[in-house]
């Protein structure tokens, strides 16, 4: 298998979709469905493990002049309330702590995945796709229980002649429907071809040896570089559209 | 591509559902209240402050009006005292003037009444004397004395003469 062979250090069967692999640590089944334990959950428990420690225990000085720790911790929950302020206004102030566990998740894995030999949580479409479809399907619900049916007129923008209206719904619902897909690729394929690219690279480091391997290295710090922005960018880009999605189903534009 | 290995989406999803779930819990039951605890009690604190130092500013400012209404007050009445005390002085100097010059007048009154006095004691006595001096004055020229009447009548003209100058 092309896959052991490169854990067990073969260099020749190389697989840059390795890293992707999802390995049962522990398997078990909960009534007839597969819940093994495996490299993916471990990392998920990471994360939330680290988002707890980061929030709770650098808060626990409660220091008026916050320390290092504090800061960040109080810089991130700034960072997300100005955020939803901005966009959808004091009526989101109720979903904040969703939208700040989603930043934080999605944030924490995509850069507990840029330390090496680890696990990308949202590079498996999978975890995208879920977190997407809360988010789509939480907003519609959303805008139903506060508009009631009125939530249809979303589908049809004002101020157009009655015999486009068949068409601009149709689109609209489309481009409404398309919302927790474009969501979900966009996070996910942003991380898997970064991180693909990322092992590409470094097997040329591996392949051009001592004297050639050192172009590809230079690149690959630089491109770590990015990666880390992409990193930040992207769980910024996941929160920032549910707030938009939100603020949609709130005020209807 | 390990993303499409359908056999590994229940595990994945199964465990993302915890994870999410309990992070989503311990964010809004624990971490997230104490943040804005924190963050609220250091806006209430720092509003306080500027509250106080708005407060004393206030008093320092109010304490240095009453200041300076105490002594400008200070100072009008000082004002006041020294024109009292100048007004004073002159009106005392301008007694002791007064008097002084009306003693003045007084001693050159009498002096001059004394005067005018003797004067007219000499006067009154002039004649005696001039015709004493006449009668000598002849004697001593033409060695024998003249009648007092002549000379007294001659001593009479000769003021008469004088004074009719």
């Amino acid at each position: 298998m092309a896959a052991d062979a490169v854990e067990h250090g073969g260099g020749a069967a190389f697989d840059p979709m390795h890293q992707f692999q999802v390995k049962r640590l522990v398997s078990f089944d909960v009534f007839g469905l597969d819940a093994s334990f495996t490299n993916a959950a471990a990392f998920m428990v990471l994360a939330v493990v680290v988002i707890s420690v980061f929030t709770i225990a650098s808060m626990s000085g409660r220091a008026i002049v916050p320390g290092r720790m504090q800061s960040m911790a109080e810089l991130s929950y700034e960072f997300v309330a100005s955020m939803i302020r901005d966009t959808v206004g004091n009526a989101g102030q109720k979903y904040f702590p969703f939208i700040f566990s989603l930043f934080m998740f999605v944030l924490v894995s995509n850069m507990l995945g840029m330390l090496p030999y680890s696990f990308t949580v949202t590079s498996h479409i999978a975890v995208t796709v879920a977190l997407a479809l809360v988010v789509f399907i939480g907003v519609t619900v959303i805008g139903f229980v506060k508009h009631g049916v009125g939530f249809l007129k979303f589908f049809v923008p004002s101020g157009i002649p009655k015999a486009l209206v068949p068409l601009l719904v149709v689109i609209e619902v489309i481009s409404y429907l398309t919302r927790p897909l474009s969501l979900s690729v966009r996070l996910f394929a942003n991380m898997m071809a970064g991180h693909t690219m990322l092992k590409v690279f470094a097997s040329f480091v591996i392949g051009l040896g001592i004297l050639g391997g050192w172009a590809p290295l230079a690149f690959m710090v630089a491109f770590t570089g990015l990666e880390i922005l992409v990193a930040f960018l992207q769980a910024y880009v996941f929160a920032i559209l549910t707030c938009i999605y939100l603020n949609d189903a709130l005020h209807m534009h | 591509m390990p993303q499409l290995d359908f056999s590994v989406w229940p595990p994945q999803l199964i465990w993302l559902t915890i994870s999410f779930v309990a992070l989503y819990i311990i964010m809004a039951r624990v971490a997230l209240p104490r943040i804005a605890e924190v963050i609220e009690h250091r806006r209430d604190r720092i509003a306080n402050d500027l509250d106080r130092a708005q407060e004393l500013k206030d008093k320092s400012e109010k304490a240095r009006q009453d200041y300076e209404t105490a002594l400008g007050k200070a100072r009008s009445q000082a004002h006041n005292i020294a024109q009292d005390t100048r007004d004073r002085m002159a009106s005392l100097t301008e007694r002791q003037r007064a008097m002084s010059e009306a003693a003045l007048a007084n001693k050159i009154g009498e002096a001059e009444a004394s005067i005018a006095r003797t004067k007219a004691q000499v006067l009154a006595r002039l004649d005696e004397i001039s015709v004493e001096t006449a009668s000598e004055l002849v004697e001593t020229l033409i060695g024998k004395g003249a009648k007092p009447a002549q000379i007294k009548k001659a001593v009479k003209e000769a003021i008469a003469a004088q004074g009719g100058e």
